[in-house]
């Protein structure tokens, strides 16, 4: 008998060896589907919808299957690095400048550069419409405001939270370049006091969610501008600071140097920066929110 | 409140009008999900019946760690393929990260454990007269499994049913090793995450509504299976 068990393992083993080459090469069948492209984005460019826009003529444009996958900025760069992504858009300056000078970007053609940039628009700080922390209609710069929501966090905690995207995305990486130019410690002073005086929140969240959840704490929260106009139907966040050079939000794609297809991620760049395009994504939301989400690519602002 | 109300009429809707990216995301975790629920049938039964027939040292343990790894939390499988199926990772030439032949891997990877535990605890319940009446009868190794598969059907039945449920319902892994890519591997349960993050509270009760309403059909038909 004993035999016979050995045996049937070994069907078993058989069987499952067959499962996985099948499993692997039906769903390999590339030979007659089209080229496909994998872009890891940023969140707040895939809740705006602008992605789910430019996504069908781009496709239609270079006969490509263009797969669009949103994660935020770290991760995203995670995957470029491991070329399972051809291209990334992200907008964290920092963590772009380590990826491009770890060697894992490709300068894209006829453009000298690495790291293209192909639109911006602004982040603004938000908050519930009674602002208990008075950062509203004051001119104050963002730092002023932080500093502001910190000390008065610190000290209401109950009345006045500050919500963090908590995720390395660019918005983290944006919201920690102003607490250290407040003259903040990240690490120890706001998240270390932070979360245990209790106004600092780590969300761990997409930008909409994050907003959302800003929304239901009628807490306050950094956002890029283009989610926020597209999410301000459904909240009752309004924004508070809007003016500052540092709330500058460049988005920037990079073609990675580990990806499958640099020919056409390219295409994706020389797409993304045509004047037809460009003129779309100045269009992006103005019939729905009145105003653009994005603004055009400017040499002198984007760099 | 409202929400679920709202999410039962939007569901309905949904579903009468065969709205074509609810049918499409419907349609992808079905063929996953059974796919990998039928092949992870067809290597659990056989292997559990051998394991339960077959008396070796540390069947004990193997049998406690089965069970402990019915506990496995999805996003660590997800992980755990992810690095494996990376371009830059061991099995990357392979291409398939991003695709549903992973999401199908990962949910065969989940349900195994299930699968395992529960056929093995099926066949504990033949009695042992049944299997020694077989033996002195003559029935070679593959016979006396094939017998006491078809005695135990309707708790072998239900422990793949299981497996499928669960297979269907996972939202980590499938995140993770799939991406949630539209067009490509989103699923219903990765939608639902998705729009519950943008606040679409009503679409996202909607289609956890279809997943079930899916389910429910699925379960009748293996009912009446199990009733043969």
């Amino acid at each position: 008998m004993k035999g016979d068990w050995l045996k049937i393992a070994l069907v078993v083993l058989v069987v499952a060896v067959i499962a996985l080459v099948l499993v692997m090469v039906l769903g390999r069948s590339g030979q007659t589907e089209p080229e496909v492209l994998r872009v890891a984005t940023t969140t707040s460019l895939d809740d705006t919808g602008l992605w789910d826009y430019l996504e069908d003529i781009f496709e239609e444009r270079y006969d490509v299957d263009l797969q669009i996958t949103a994660k935020g900025t770290g991760m995203a760069l995670e995957l470029g690095m491991n070329g399972d992504v051809d291209a990334v858009t992200v907008h964290d300056p920092a963590q772009e400048a380590t990826f491009v000078a770890n060697g894992y970007g490709v300068e894209a053609e006829g453009f000298n550069a690495t790291r293209i940039p192909w639109a911006y628009n602004y982040f603004i700080i938000v908050g519930p419409e009674d602002d208990p922390a008075r950062i509203g209609g004051r001119n104050l710069t963002p730092e002023e405001a932080f500093q502001r929501m910190q000390q008065v966090g610190e000290d209401v905690p109950e009345a006045v939270k500050f919500i963090s995207r908590g995720d390395n995305s660019g918005t983290h990486g944006k919201e920690k370049a102003i607490w250290a130019s407040a003259g903040y410690n990240y690490t120890t002073g706001i998240v270390g006091n932070g979360t245990a005086d209790g106004w600092y929140v780590e969300a761990g969240t997409g930008m909409g969610a994050t907003l959302v959840m800003a929304d239901e704490l009628m807490a306050y929260t950094l956002t890029d501008k283009g989610t926020f106009l597209a999410y301000q139907g459904d909240l009752d966040l309004v924004p508070l600071v809007d003016t500052g050079d540092i709330l500058l939000n460049v988005y920037r794609v990079i073609i990675c140097k580990n990806g499958g297809n640099p020919e056409m991620a390219n295409n994706l760049v020389n797409f993304l920066r045509a004047p037809d395009i460009q003129a779309l994504i100045a269009g992006f939301g103005v019939p729905d929110y009145g105003e653009p989400l994005f603004y055009l690519h400017h040499p002198e602002i984007c760099g | 409140m409202t929400e679920i109300w709202e999410g039962l009429t939007r569901a309905v809707g949904l579903l009468i009008s065969f709205d074509p990216e609810v049918l499409e995301i419907a349609g992808r975790s079905l063929r996953i999900s059974g796919t990998a629920c039928l092949l992870a049938s067809l290597i659990c039964l056989p292997l559990g019946s051998s394991i339960h027939f077959h008396h070796f040292r540390g069947k004990r343990v193997l049998i406690n760690i089965i069970q402990t790894l019915f506990s496995v939390p999805t996003v660590v499988i997800g992980l755990f393929l992810l690095v494996l199926f990376s371009r830059a990772g061991p099995l990357g030439e392979l291409g398939i990260l991003f695709t549903p032949a992973a999401m199908v891997i990962g949910q065969m990877i989940l349900i195994t454990p299930l699968l395992l535990g529960l056929t093995i605890s099926a066949l504990s319940g033949v009695s042992k007269e049944t299997v020694d009446t077989a033996t002195s009868l003559g029935a070679s190794g593959f016979q006396t499994i094939w017998l006491v598969l078809r005695e135990a059907r309707y708790a072998v039945l239900a422990a793949v049913i299981m497996g499928f449920g669960r297979a269907i319902s996972e939202v980590g892994c499938a995140l993770m090793v799939g991406g949630n890519i539209k067009g490509a591997t989103r699923i219903i349960t990765t939608a639902i995450s998705l729009e519950a993050g943008k606040g679409e509270l009503e679409l996202a009760i909607a289609l956890g509504i279809i997943l079930l309403f899916l389910a429910l059909v699925i379960n009748i038909v293996l009912n009446r299976l199990q009733q043969r």
